[in-house]
This record gives structure tokens, C-alpha cells and sequence, in this order.
């Protein structure tokens, strides 16, 4: 699996301010919140990365060295050249939101609706942006990594159903 | 020496006996359970269906897809938050008599996500009741025909159209009757702390 050297290539001349790493041979970049829907765009239309692999973000929250805490990753491949390439957003707390990516990928829909779920970011343009995992009434973000390990929805704070009550 | 009353006044092969024992007869012979796999306990209890263990010997194994025909439902599996709701709705679409079974650790007080799940709920008798707790994680296939054996027990004790003690009338159902077997228990029987407060300190959160 080759890195997608052109790709970066033509990326990096297209927009500024995108950051290129390397890693075991695929290609990551960390492209700005501003540019991500082109970038994103112009991957499916003019390089063929036809396929999201994967919607999922990381929170760096009280992490070494990190500048802003959360880390939205898309994960692009093309059926056709076999081409993986990591995109990289980073978003910041009060209210963190991007351009949601459904009219480019349909696949992207329940994707983002569980990034939504988990982590609280919000996708603007999404058309249905509910709660997957959790049902609706939950009011937290279960994956941030502030919300508390301990102490929610034990058994002794709920009365047992009993045959004569149901 | 008095005539006998019955015997000898009917032809051979004739049974007798209580209609209330016939149809309890018959509901514990034909315990259809639902399919109603959430989790990895379903895969002892698809083993409990087939043929080495083969729960078709008690009348149990047609597993029916809708709950309108299931009169067991054999909670086997992690209950979630989000599967919670649902649960409450199949059992309530259920016909009556029905019975539900909690299978595996989960379902009985939320296993290993009992602490720190926030997703599980902890246990699935905070949604629906249950009669038969089986214990196990997930619980080897005896374990869950013991249970339904329990089950068959428990719809042995059901009276139906007893009159109350006192003769003030027909009892309702789901009331209690004097003579009702005991809830039944792994060991036998055993008689079930009905009214006892449970104990729940050792599942208190201590503050620190």
C-alpha cells in the first residue's frame, strides 16, 4: 500500500496550513476545520478516495503537548488504487462543530450520528443528527474523557420490579 | 364395606383429574419461549435448544420470533439502556400467562458493568419482573434447564377460580393463595424471603 504521494502532493499546493506525518506508510493529515468540506470534496472527486472507512474522534483532554482537545478523524480509501489516507480535524471545547460530511458520503450519516453520541461534536448539515447508541433522554457524552467512570444509574438508587407492579 | 365410589364405573384407559391440574399440565408441557438473544448467553441458550441438551425433552424448545406467541421470555444477554425500553414493550405485548427468565450476570444485576457501565442497565428486574433468576456467566445450558424446570414449578403452584379463605368470593389473578408453592430455589425448595427487606448495603458506592 503505497502512500499517496500525488495526493499530499496536490493537497498541500491546493490549501496551506495542512500538516503531513508519515506512518507505516500511510499518509496523515491535519487539515484546518475552515478547508475540511473541500478537502474532503476534492478527495472523492478528483482522487477517487470513494470509500469512508471509519467517522471517530479522540479527545485530548489533559494530554501531553496537545493544543486543542479533540481530534476528529476521518478515514478515507479507494476501492480503486487500494489508497488509504488519515484525515485530521482539531476542534476545540466551547461548542466544537464541523461541516458534516453526509452529501459527500451517504455512509457518513450513522457515522457521525455516533460521534455526535459519543463525543458530544456537533455536525453542521447533518439531516437526522440524533443519539445512536444511547437512548435520547441520556444528557451526557459518554467518551469524553471528563465524564465520570463511577457513580451513575447504580442498582440500589432504583426500586425492583415486582410481579404485582407490572 | 362401602361401594367404591368411582373405581370400576368408567371403562378402561380414562383419566381423572382437576381441571386446574390439567391446564397447569399443559401450560408447563408447552412453554414456548421467545427468541430473545441479546448477548453471548445466547449462545448457551441456542445450545440449550439443540440437541445435545435439547430443551424439546420439557416442551420448551419451540423458540416462537414474536412475542405474541412466547409465553417465556429468556432475557439472555447484556441489557442496555437503549435496549431497556424495548424489552419493557416486548414483554408488554406478551400474552398472559408469561414468565421471564434473567439469564447470566447481566441481566441479574449488570455483571461486569455493574460499577462503571454507563450504558447497562443494572439488572433487568428494573424493567420487568422476573421469576427466575440464572445465575452464571454466562450459565452453562443445565443451569438454564434447571431454571426452566423452576419455571414449571412455579406454574404448578397457579390456582385458578380458588375461593378465598374467608369465602368472600373467587380470587383474582396474581393473587396470592395460602397453599402456593414456595418460589423455588437451585438447591429445591426452599422458602423465598418474600417479604425481607434485600439487602443492598454491599452494592453501596462508599464515598471516600
Amino acid at each position: 500500500m503505497p502512500v499517496p504521494q500525488r495526493v499530499v502532493d496536490a493537497l498541500c499546493g491546493r490549501w496551506a496550513g495542512l500538516a503531513v506525518s508519515e506512518f507505516r506508510g500511510q499518509a496523515r493529515v491535519v487539515v484546518p476545520r475552515e478547508v475540511l468540506f473541500d478537502v474532503l470534496t476534492s478527495l472523492r472527486n478528483e482522487h477517487g478516495f470513494d470509500m469512508l472507512v471509519d467517522v471517530t474522534c479522540v479527545d485530548y483532554l489533559r494530554y501531553r503537548g496537545a493544543a486543542q482537545r479533540f481530534g476528529l478523524v476521518y478515514l478515507l480509501a479507494s476501492t480503486s488504487t487500494n489508497d488509504r489516507i488519515t484525515l485530521r480535524v482539531m476542534l476545540d471545547d466551547p461548542d466544537p462543530a464541523v461541516v458534516s460530511a453526509v452529501p459527500i458520503w451517504e455512509g457518513a450519516n450513522w457515522l457521525e450520528r455516533e460521534v455526535w453520541d459519543m463525543f458530544g461534536i456537533r455536525f453542521e448539515g447533518h439531516p437526522d443528527l440524533r443519539r445512536l447508541l444511547m437512548p435520547e433522554e441520556f444528557a451526557a457524552h459518554p467518551l469524553r474523557k471528563d465524564y465520570p467512570l463511577q457513580g451513575r444509574g447504580e442498582r440500589h438508587n432504583f426500586p425492583v420490579l415486582a410481579r404485582r407492579e407490572a | 364395606m362401602t361401594e367404591p365410589w368411582i373405581e370400576a364405573r368408567f371403562e378402561e384407559n380414562f383419566l381423572l383429574t382437576t381441571v386446574e391440574q390439567a391446564i397447569n399440565w399443559a401450560r408447563e408441557s408447552s412453554i414456548w419461549p421467545m427468541t430473545f438473544g441479546i448477548a453471548c448467553c445466547a449462545i448457551e441458550m441456542m445450545a440449550a435448544g439443540a440437541g445435545r441438551y435439547d430443551m424439546d425433552r420439557f416442551g420448551a424448545g419451540a423458540f416462537r420470533a414474536t412475542p405474541r406467541q412466547a409465553d417465556l421470555m429468556i432475557v439472555a444477554g447484556t441489557v442496555t439502556y437503549k435496549m431497556a425500553s424495548r424489552i419493557r414493550r416486548l414483554y408488554d405485548m406478551m400474552p398472559e400467562p408469561k414468565f421471564v427468565m434473567a439469564m447470566g450476570a447481566c441481566t441479574i444485576g449488570g455483571g461486569p458493568y455493574f460499577k462503571w457501565g454507563y450504558h447497562v442497565c443494572k439488572g433487568v428486574d428494573l424493567i420487568v419482573p422476573v421469576d427466575v433468576y440464572v445465575p452464571g456467566c454466562p450459565p452453562r445450558p443445565d443451569s438454564l434447564l434447571e431454571g426452566l424446570l423452576r419455571i414449571q414449578d412455579k406454574i404448578r403452584g397457579h390456582r385458578i377460580a380458588k375461593q378465598r379463605g374467608d369465602g368472600s368470593g373467587f380470587m383474582c389473578r396474581g393473587q396470592k393463595v395460602e397453599d402456593e408453592l414456595p418460589l423455588p430455589h437451585h438447591s429445591g425448595y426452599v422458602l423465598a424471603p418474600a417479604d425481607q427487606e434485600p439487602m443492598r448495603d454491599h452494592q453501596k458506592v462508599t464515598p471516600k
